[in-house]
């Protein structure tokens, strides 16, 4: 067998073990929810994304394969939003609300404190895999700014005193 | 009502606009670009397509509208996305509309490179036309431009993302009109990027078509590339593909001596905007060092042209009689000219057997009154297609693109029905969703339409025959039954019967005479079935393989096939044989071609390029490729189209009707022909009608800023040399003349002021993708007889043991000039057989392992194995490629059955190439 | 009577109701009308009568845009019903206490609306990072497929409805309507073109109707009480009431329902308690990021669509963004800018490409680089991307801030330019 042959082998077989059971069943369920493939492509992203903190390559192949649906067609999907992650994340993800009504109530001086505390900019990771910060339009509780989510808990009213022990429960959570 | 193309209005009906204080009559239903545009009026624009319709993405185009004479203010509204409204008042002039225009460019361009000296697509720029045309000159921006990173997309394309101004143009060609999953849009706002999901060939068989659909270079030709020069630079005259039956109007261009490039040439009927990748890069053999040069007898001793010339006469008058074997995949002088030679009895095919007797039944059904063999156009046009056998993405690309575009004749169905105008792409595309005019497929395996395929029937060969004739049956009880049926058969004929435009289509290529036969039965029910009595005729598209099939075709006795010529030679009927453009061992049993050519006294080969026949040869005569010489060639339509010579050919290749015909003229010997042959009798009509050209004045093949003529050798000297003539055509290989402006009847390469690139074309159309001013090129040579034809029988079953073999025929490596093209090599994989998995698992073959085939009469071949989910089983495919396999001692006739059994896999490419859907994984078969 | 429809039953210092206790308080009052043979043209006709307006930033009328979908026989029969629930604009803070404080109220008047245009299948396009608001959505409508208010044969009324809680993939453009059809298909969000509108061909290609969260929630009130009781609910020309919220260095600032009309001042100071010490207002956004500038002489306007039209900005989502005079306006700005830029779609030129270029401008301002060019550039953007010049909206909501805030602001443009630093910064 030439090698070309075995590579276009290789490049095709995906293995069809890669979805988790869970995945899939979630995934089937979209499915009763919506009357085009496409649609269920893009849930199934966010599915594997609750899975496995992200959507590598592997993952956006396994669910194109899995759905029958273009891979690159996915990719313009997954890169358009500003919730898939391509590339991997910490822990916990922080989402930062940087908009205006937060940036009038200081949210870059919290920012900087937070850099500081974790060691991170916009877009990284910390070194311990514990957080990634990602600054995130806003989250519609400007009353209570500056706010930001971790995971899925939002936290309000932000100032440069509350955050370390904020983060230190995420440090501690088990799960 | 007809159903139309996107292109064609629902309604025809005029009505008046006011631009800029003129009063225009314009089409309504239409947009307000399109009819600036179509009156010849200068808009800029880049997202609007003429094929493809509006979005409104690029807002380049917009002008001002005014509700009534009052109004001053007006407000500003993009053109191409305005019906056009009786009355209406719009400015292209106004001040606001000519600064936001310029704000537009102004924008494109601020992470533009400006690398527009080492760009290849300088000098025929749609944004560098429009940068111009909307006044924007100077570059305000001074801050960080976004960049972006490149992707290898394959031999074809080049891509370079940072000239992209995200007009959308490349996706939408790309995935909505050409089928293509490849390429996306990916990520958003000022990033948004254009690309694979990860690098590697572009898979779509249209890809090339990027490199003009894209208004600036971001996609590029890249074997042209490799070899750059400017469209100015380059020598181009009109020509015809001659890369499969369809006969795609081409514009190639030379410099140096050597053919660079091909791009698109507009025909409104056949090709339209867009060739396929084999047209497009299938013509590197034409500059190939291995090419033909002078002469040479049968101990390759090179002869002068006297001395050859002289042979020939003497192998062609000899005693005993001599063979002439014709080609179809040269042009009709060059065939006529070896009839003439040896005579119309002794002139037979150059196809396989198999193909001429589908020929024959093509040739039949093109003059049966009850059918109408369709242009490309017409195909469009289609609402319920049945497609039967023929893998036409393969074997007739553009027929498959315009297929694909028949299915979204429901969507704009639809659209009509919510008042959507059809030109709004998008809207249409959302009310539609999934929805699609039917289109079935009949075939052995996958095939790369199966994505917009409504029903596909997958059989073995002769099982598909009898399930479409008794689809002919289920719509005319006439017709004769071919018994049981699969289900889809009823929906079939009753979307085939509802369809206000149905069309069949089959073809000649595999070599299947049964699903012609039965094409033309389900047709002929149709026609009988069809409302008022069948009043009009249906389309039947039957498609010839190569690009002068149906030439030869007219030119050939129905009793001179390839098989019978071998006879003649091997049992000494003949004596002596002259083959035209031709590798018999391509065409027949190499038994039957080895005992013919070891029986004939004399053997002499004209070709381009050597070849396991010339080989042979005792006298082989160079001949000039397509580009080098004039020809005409016949579609699968009956369609006669000239060629223009692009360039000279620079050694003793001569055409072969100067070899064997020694016509002085070329147009001595088309002409001749028409006068020769009855079914030519309006060949002459392909001529370009001269008149309007002043005496001795012709139309030049090189623009105004055509550079070289004294630079090419300045190191040398800057004398200037004398041009070469011409004696054979209007043009002239200069820049002097008459350039094929408005109405000249010959265009190659358009061009407009301020309009470079070949968006320029619109100048030159009577409106927005109508016929060329000067009409459409080429002339339907088949006339209809007064009697139609009747239902064919139903073939006898032929049984027997093995499996049934067909061939696979691949867009990039079953032609065989193109084949020979470094390009398409780089696309190609070794010879393969596409086989089921349960027949792989009982012969015990593995994915990519050797196979030996063995067929009646002890023939043998060995390929690859290519398991495939869709295979049929019962039925293996044989894909040749360039392998020296004996495909014809295989496939001696339908119903042909082979043995296999494992083997040593052959040397050579492997099946990384292949681009199928269906290609089995380890789980699909073990 | 009610004064306060949208948030009587909101109280955060507990759960917000169950079904039952909804239902005690006078819910699901139109579904039971329906049940007792209210039709789908009387629903509209109310709706229709009730002058309600949009709550999602266009202020349009909400009965005339239903009454664009094709009813009766030869209409499609599938029809979509969807929900606009990605608030997403600066500073708009009001779907999200409604979803969270009473999710019922929303899945109320998601029957109506569906039933009215006899939608079977609706969808809540929900913004992802609303996990709160999921929850609670999730519980609610679980509760009413359990009481048999959403599924096959509602009531035994022959209607049948399911919603679905989509959760948005994140972007600020799906919150435009057509590119949140493109994003519920799993498509790249970018917006469609109008005409066609979604009434006539929009989820899927059948027509559909996308109203906001808060539109929704005001439509169980007006078929409980009725038309007059919603007209008497108003202060002003705008008929019922609407949430108004302040942030910004308020003293407090928060989310009030109010009736449409109040005076803005009382807003701010009844409300919002007025500025926080040592602070003066020194202009206001009157409804999120994409409004433009108004100024401490507007307070005495009301909070009606058509008064704060007049003065050349919009009530759009209602939620103000205070300014005061110690908040640089160019820094503010620049915060809105590389908002919309970043969220552009990237479909259509001069949005895509001319918002970059203002925010890049901006971020010069900040570093002290601007010139009186830069400030040129600016102002012809705010032509430039302004309506119809775009594809969608987005790119003109962006220039209403920025060219408001050149026009009000220039001083403070100006003094960037010559003090070559930000001169709120110390
Ligand atoms: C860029 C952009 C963002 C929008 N975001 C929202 C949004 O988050 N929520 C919303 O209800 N409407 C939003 N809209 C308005 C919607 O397009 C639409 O007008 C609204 O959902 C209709 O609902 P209504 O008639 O009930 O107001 C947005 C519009 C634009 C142009
Ligand atoms: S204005 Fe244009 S680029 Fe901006 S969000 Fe709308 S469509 Fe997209
Ligand atoms: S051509 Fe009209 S917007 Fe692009």
């Amino acid at each position: 067998m030439s090698t070309k042959t075995e590579q276009l082998i290789a490049s095709t077989a995906v293995s069809t073990d890669y979805l988790l059971d869970a995945e899939i069943a979630e995934i089937e369920h979209e499915r009763t929810l919506y009357p085009d493939t496409r649609a269920v492509g893009l849930e199934a992203l966010k599915i594997v994304q609750k899975h496995r903190g992200w959507v590598s390559d592997e993952s956006l192949l396994a669910v194109a394969e899995y759905l029958g649906l273009p891979a690159a067609e996915l990719e313009g999907v997954a890169t358009f939003f500003n919730l898939i992650y391509r590339r991997p994340v910490g822990r916990n993800v922080i989402l930062y609300c940087k908009s205006v009504s937060c940036w009038i109530m200081g949210c870059d001086q919290v920012k900087e404190k937070i850099s500081g505390e974790l060691g991170i900019d916009y877009g990284e990771t910390s070194a311990d895999g514990e957080f990634t910060l990602i600054p995130v339009p806003c989250l519609g509780d400007c009353d209570r700014a500056p706010v930001m989510m971790v995971g899925p808990d939002l936290h309000r009213n932000l100032d440069r005193k509350n955050l370390g022990e904020i983060f230190a429960n995420y440090r501690d959570r088990q799960d | 009502m007809p159903v139309q193309a996107l292109s064609t209005m629902t309604d025809k009906a005029k009505v008046e606009i006011s631009i800029d204080g003129v009063t225009y009559e314009v089409n309504a239903g239409s947009n307000l670009l399109q009819e600036c545009l179509s009156l010849g009026l200068d808009l800029p624009y880049f997202c609007w397509h003429p094929c493809m319709g509006s979005v409104g993405a690029c807002r380049q185009c917009a002008v001002k509208q005014y509700r009534d004479e009052e109004d001053s203010a007006g407000i500003m509204t993009m053109a191409c996305m305005t019906p056009v409204q009786p009355g209406a008042r719009i400015s292209i002039e106004d001040q606001q509309a000519k600064a936001f225009r310029a704000g537009v460019i102004e924008s494109l361009m601020i992470s533009h490179p400006h690398d527009c000296p080492v760009c290849e697509e300088g000098g025929e720029c749609h944004l560098q036309d429009m940068t111009l045309m909307s006044g924007h000159n100077y570059r305000r921006y001074d801050k960080k431009k976004v960049t972006h990173r490149n992707q290898y997309l394959g031999p074809f394309i080049n891509h370079e993302m940072n000239r992209c101004i995200t007009c959308y143009r490349c996706v939408r060609f790309y995935n909505e009109y050409a089928g293509g999953e490849d390429l996306s849009a990916q990520a958003a706002h000022h990033f948004t990027y254009f690309g694979r999901h990860r690098e590697g060939t572009l898979e779509s068989e249209f890809s090339g078509n990027l490199v003009e659909v894209c208004p600036t270079g971001v996609f590029t030709d890249k074997v042209f590339s490799e070899n750059y020069t400017r469209k100015w630079d380059l020598q181009t005259a009109p020509s015809i593909c001659a890369g499969c039956g369809v006969g795609c109007n081409i514009a190639p261009g030379e410099r140096y001596g050597e053919l660079r490039r091909v791009v698109n040439r507009y025909h409104s009927e056949l090709n339209g905007y867009f060739i396929c990748d084999r047209g497009r890069f299938g013509t590197g053999y034409v500059n190939d060092a291995e090419r033909l040069k002078t002469p040479l007898d049968g101990a390759d001793k090179e002869l002068d042209a006297a001395a050859a010339q002289r042979q020939l006469c003497e192998i062609a008058g000899s005693d005993g009689g001599t063979i002439g074997i014709g080609s179809p995949r040269a042009g009709n002088e060059a065939n006529f000219a070896l009839r003439k030679l040896v005579g119309e009895e002794n002139f037979h095919a150059g196809y396989s057997d198999a193909e001429h007797a589908c020929m024959q039944l093509i040739a039949e059904a093109a003059s049966d009154p009850r059918f109408h063999n369709p242009s490309i156009r017409e195909i469009e046009q289609a609402d319920a297609v049945l497609v039967l056998g023929e893998d036409v993405t393969n074997t007739a690309p553009r027929v498959a693109l315009a297929l694909r575009q028949s299915v979204h004749n429901k969507a704009l169905e639809l659209a009509d029905g919510a008042n959507i105008p059809r030109w709004q792409d998008a809207a249409v595309r959302e009310l539609a969703q999934q929805e699609r005019s039917p289109l079935s497929i009949f075939a052995c395996g996958a095939t790369r339409l199966d994505d917009v395929a409504s029903d596909r029937v997958i059989d073995t060969p002769s099982a598909l025959a009898r399930n479409a004739f008794e689809l002919a049956h289920r719509i005319d009880s006439d017709a004769p039954s071919g018994g049981g049926g699969v289900d889809a058969l009823a929906r079939i004929a009753d979307q085939l019967l509802a369809a206000r435009r149905p069309l069949i289509v089959a073809g000649a290529s595999g070599g299947d005479i049964d699903l012609i036969k039965a094409a033309v039965n389900v047709a002929g029910a149709l026609r009988k079935r069809r409302g008022n009595g069948g009043a009009s005729p249906v389309d039947l598209c039957l498609l010839t393989a190569e690009v002068n099939s149906m030439g030869l075709h007219l030119m050939t006795r129905p009793e001179n096939s390839l098989g019978a010529a071998l006879r003649k030679l091997s049992s000494g009927e003949a004596a002596n044989v002259i083959v035209l453009e031709n590798d018999l061992y391509r065409r027949a049993p190499h038994a039957g071609v080895d005992a013919a050519l070891a029986a004939a006294g004399q053997t002499a080969a004209l070709d381009l390029l050597p070849n396991r026949t010339t080989a042979k040869a005792d006298l082989v005569l160079p001949v000039t490729a397509f580009s080098e010489q004039q020809t005409s060639y016949v579609n699968y339509e009956g369609r006669a189209q000239l060629a223009y010579q692009v360039h000279r050919s620079h050694s003793a290749a001569r055409p072969a009707w100067q070899w064997t015909g020694g016509f002085e003229h070329f147009r001595r010997a088309l002409l001749d022909c028409a006068d020769s042959i009855p079914a030519f009798a309006k060949l002459g009509d392909v001529l370009p009608d001269t008149s309007n050209l002043p005496n001795g004045i012709k139309v030049p093949r090189q623009s105004e800023r055509y550079s070289g003529r004294t630079a090419m050798k300045a190191n040398l000297n800057v004398h200037e040399p004398k041009q070469t003539q011409d004696p054979e055509s209007a043009l002239a290989f200069s820049m002097e003349g008459v350039p094929p402006r408005r109405d000249a009847t010959i265009l190659a390469s358009s061009w407009a002021p301020q309009w470079n690139s070949n968006q320029s074309i619109s100048k030159f159309q009577d409106e927005i993708n109508g016929p060329l001013r000067q009409g459409h090129g080429g002339t339907l040579l088949l006339e209809k007889r007064s009697e139609s034809g009747e239902y064919h029988p139903l073939p006898a079953k032929v049984d027997g043991a093995g499996l049934e073999l067909l061939p696979a025929l691949q867009i990039f490596g079953s032609e065989e000039l193109s084949s020979r093209s470094e390009a398409i090599r780089a696309r190609m994989t070794g010879a393969y057989v596409a086989i089921s998995p349960a027949d792989a698992q009982r012969h015990g073959l593995q994915q990519g392992q050797g196979v030996t085939l063995s067929g009646a009469g002890g023939v043998t071949a060995t390929a690859l194995t290519c398991i495939r989910t869709q295979m049929s089983a019962g039925a293996v495919a044989l894909y040749v490629g360039d392998a020296e396999i004996d495909f014809h001692g295989l496939f001696h006739g339908l119903g042909a059955r082979v043995e296999l059994a494992p083997a040593e896999a052959p040397e050579g490419r492997g099946l990384g190439e292949l681009i199928v859907s269906d290609l089995a994984r380890g789980r699909d078969y073990v | 009577m009610v004064s306060n429809p949208l948030t009587r039953n909101i109280d955060f210092s507990r759960q917000p109701l169950e079904l039952a206790a909804y239902e005690a308080t006078g819910g699901y009052h139109g579904l039971h009308a329906i049940a007792r043979g209210l039709d789908p043209a009387d629903v509209l006709e109310q709706v229709k009568e009730s002058g309600l307006k949009g709550r999602g930033g266009a202020g349009f009328p909400t009965g005339l845009k239903w009454s664009f979908v094709p009813m009766g026989e030869k209409a499609p029969k599938q029809k979509y019903f969807v929900v606009n629930a990605d608030e997403m604009e600066p500073g708009t803070f009001k779907d999200r206490l409604l979803m969270e404080g009473d999710p019922h109220l929303l899945i109320d008047g998601m029957l109506i609306a569906s039933y009215a245009i006899q939608a079977s299948k609706a969808y809540i396009f929900l913004r992802g990072e609303y996990t709160d608001s999921e929850r609670i959505l999730r519980k609610a409508l679980a509760e009413a497929y359990e009481s048999g208010y959403l599924g096959r044969n509602i009531l035994d009324t022959g209607f049948d409805l399911d919603i679905i809680l989509h959760t948005s993939a994140g972007r600020y453009i799906c919150g435009e309507e057509t590119a949140l059809l493109n994003a519920l298909e799993g498509k790249r969000a970018n917006p469609r073109a109008k005409p066609p509108f979604p009434q006539v061909s929009g989820l899927w290609g059948k027509p559909t109707i996308v109203n906001n969260v808060e539109t929704i929630c005001n439509l169980p009130g007006i078929l409980a009480w009725g038309i007059d009781w919603y007209r008497s609910l108003t202060k002003g020309n705008d008929h019922g009431t609407k949430l108004f919220g302040i942030s910004g260095k308020a003293r407090t600032p928060g989310c009030w329902e109010l009736p449409l009309g109040t005076p803005i001042r009382e807003l701010l100071e009844v409300y919002g308690g007025g500025m926080r010490d040592g602070l003066q207002l020194k202009g206001f956004l009157p409804g999120g990021g994409s409004t433009d500038f108004m100024l401490p002489e507007h307070l005495d306007l009301n909070l009606d669509y058509d008064d704060i039209a007049g003065a050349g900005s919009r009530l759009a989502t209602g939620t103000l963004i205070l300014l005061d005079d110690k908040t640089c306006p160019v820094g503010m700005i620049g915060n809105l800018m590389t908002f919309f830029s970043h969220e552009s779609c990237g479909y259509c030129t001069p949005c895509r490409d001319g918002l970059p270029w203002v925010d890049e401008i901006f971020r010069e301002f900040e570093r002290g680089n601007g010139t009186y060019e830069d400030l040129a550039i600016l102002e012809e953007h705010v032509d430039y991307m302004g309506p119809g010049k775009t594809f969608c909206a987005l790119a003109p909501g962006a220039t209403a801030p920025l060219g408001s805030g050149l026009r009000y602001f220039r001083e403070d443009f100006e003094r960037h330019i010559k003090e070559q630093r930000c001169p709120y910064r110390h």
